[in-house]
């Protein structure tokens, strides 16, 4: 398959840019600033991310498409308002998670915002439990670019009127150069910010404006270190079709009526695992020293038993200290539970740690 | 203390009587980001010529320092263990990694000059 590029690819490069293949997409890893610099401007000011690759996936349609979504994800779609949002996956028949996702109450049906990994499968998943009427389309004419950073709000409100009332997790049309676009104030750092869908031909004016504002460009690199800080799953790695939403201490994400009423994929298997625990679930761990445990590092016991694996592990600028997430077999997930890391054929102390391991406030 | 000489996988030497200073290059540096972590070797050990001797990791990923000489370690840089990111400011001064006792000065000898290193480092840009 062909390598595909972003419609800001060119724009990136003369930023300096230095790129790698990932999803099938030449991204940005980081900048000329670096990984912990990119990192520390985003949690101090601001920072933006061409985020792209991610599909934004359009459905349409009656009641009946909220029958059809709800029975691949578990999220209250009936409920769901116009213009609010929801973090929540697709499932599998063994409550596997396929995807994790974001999705959103449009007014002709729903927006999900998909990662680009998984997109072309997603849709295939998805497709199975549509009707024959309902529309769907994935708009590779828009483009997605993640504003995040205590001073995102400031900024993008002088650009664009209004987006400072929207609430954590909402979405609202908006007009800029002409054009409608879509903005709603969530994200993937930890910060306050928003993500904003527009389309391929205004979005380097976009970028102009941000960066005038002194707001930097962020590369993959930091978005991994911020997104870990902020204790949030990256699929592919943290979460796969072999775990599911218990096992993966999302099960917040699983809406209490659905979890009571079922009727999604996998619901068995996780009513059982939520009345009777799973034998393994992600934590947060912090190594003791300085020590990175990157994935498939693995978990002993403090007598020398194994009893998990890391999933991500990396130094976390903010936290000033190195940072990961893993499974680990339910009995040692306590937070404060001694463990050891191997790493590199040595064994180093670590604890269970709460996450996320970096907090802020988000706007409710 | 002599000359600095460099290999290919981007570690320099310098030499003072039979104790050598090895440490990484300004470009290993650039290339590998924002150093995070480092493990230095204790005294006593030995290693060989492109041996692995320890170990340097930035945001993005671990490598290993290789060693250009054989011989044994007297010394690791503990300031660097404590503080990585100073490899990144001095990586060829200060920020110097393990000192060792070494065992054929041939070894040091047919290492690359510095302007060997730069046309290395230009020819095989990564």
């Amino acid at each position: 398959m062909e390598v595909q590029k972003t419609a800001l690819y060119n724009y990136h490069k003369n930023l300096g840019a230095k790129f790698v293949p990932f999803a099938g997409y030449e991204m940005p890893i980081q900048y000329k600033d670096g990984i912990v610099k990119e990192h520390i401007s985003t949690r101090t000011h601001a920072g933006f991310f061409d985020v792209s690759h991610m599909g934004q996936f359009f459905l349409e349609g009656d009641e009946t498409l909220v029958e059809s979504l709800e029975k691949i994800i578990p999220a209250d779609l009936k409920n769901l308002k116009i213009n609010h949002s929801k973090y929540s996956f697709l499932l599998n028949n063994e409550g596997g998670i396929i995807d994790d996702l974001i999705i959103t109450r449009t007014e002709k049906g729903f927006c999900i915002i998909l990662n680009a990994a998984c997109k072309e499968n997603d849709i295939k998943q998805i497709s199975q439990f549509l009707k024959k009427h309902h529309k769907h389309l994935l708009n590779n004419d828009l483009s997605l670019i993640a504003l995040q950073g205590p001073k995102s709000v400031e900024i993008l409100e002088k650009l664009i009127p209004g987006v400072a009332n929207l609430k954590f997790m909402t979405g609202n049309n908006f007009e800029y150069e002409g054009e409608n676009l879509y903005v709603t104030r969530s994200g993937y750092t930890g910060e306050d910010g928003f993500e904003i869908s527009i389309s391929n031909t205004k979005v380097e004016k976009l970028i102009d404006y941000l960066i005038s504002n002194e707001v930097k460009p962020i590369g993959l690199g930091a978005r991994d270190t911020l997104r870990l800080e902020a204790g949030l799953c990256l699929y592919g790695h943290d979460l796969n079709e072999k775990i599911n939403p218990v096992e993966a201490n999302l099960k917040w994400a699983i809406a209490k009526k659905r979890k009571e009423v079922g009727g999604f994929n996998g619901w068995e298997k996780i009513k059982n695992l939520l009345a009777n625990g799973s034998e393994k679930i992600r934590v947060g761990i912090k190594p003791d020293g300085k020590v990175i445990a990157r994935e498939n590092t693995k978990i002993f016991s403090l007598d020398n038993n194994e009893i998990g694996f890391v999933t991500s592990g990396t130094f976390g600028p903010s936290v000033n200290a190195p940072v990961a997430m893993g499974y680990v077999k339910s009995e040692f997930s306590e937070v404060g539970t001694s463990i050891q890391l191997e790493v590199r054929g040595k064994k180093y102390g670590g604890k269970i740690s709460e996450l996320p391991f970096y907090k802020k406030s988000y706007v409710k | 203390m002599s000359e600095k000489k460099f290999s290919k996988k981007h570690e320099w030497v310098s030499l003072d009587g039979d104790v050598a200073t090895v440490g990484i290059t300004k470009h290993a540096t650039e290339m590998l980001g924002d150093i995070v972590f480092v493990e230095v070797p204790d005294a006593g050990k030995v290693v060989e010529k492109e041996g692995q001797a320890a170990v340097v990791e930035s945001t993005k990923a671990a490598s290993d320092v290789y060693s250009p000489i054989s011989g044994e370690i007297t010394e690791g840089n503990k300031a660097i263990a404590n503080d990585p990111g100073s490899v990144n400011t001095d990586p060829e001064g200060a920020s110097w990694f393990f000192k060792l006792k070494i065992k054929d000065k041939g070894e040091y000898d047919s290492l690359m000059s510095k302007d060997e290193y730069d046309k290395f480092c230009k020819e095989n840009p990564s």
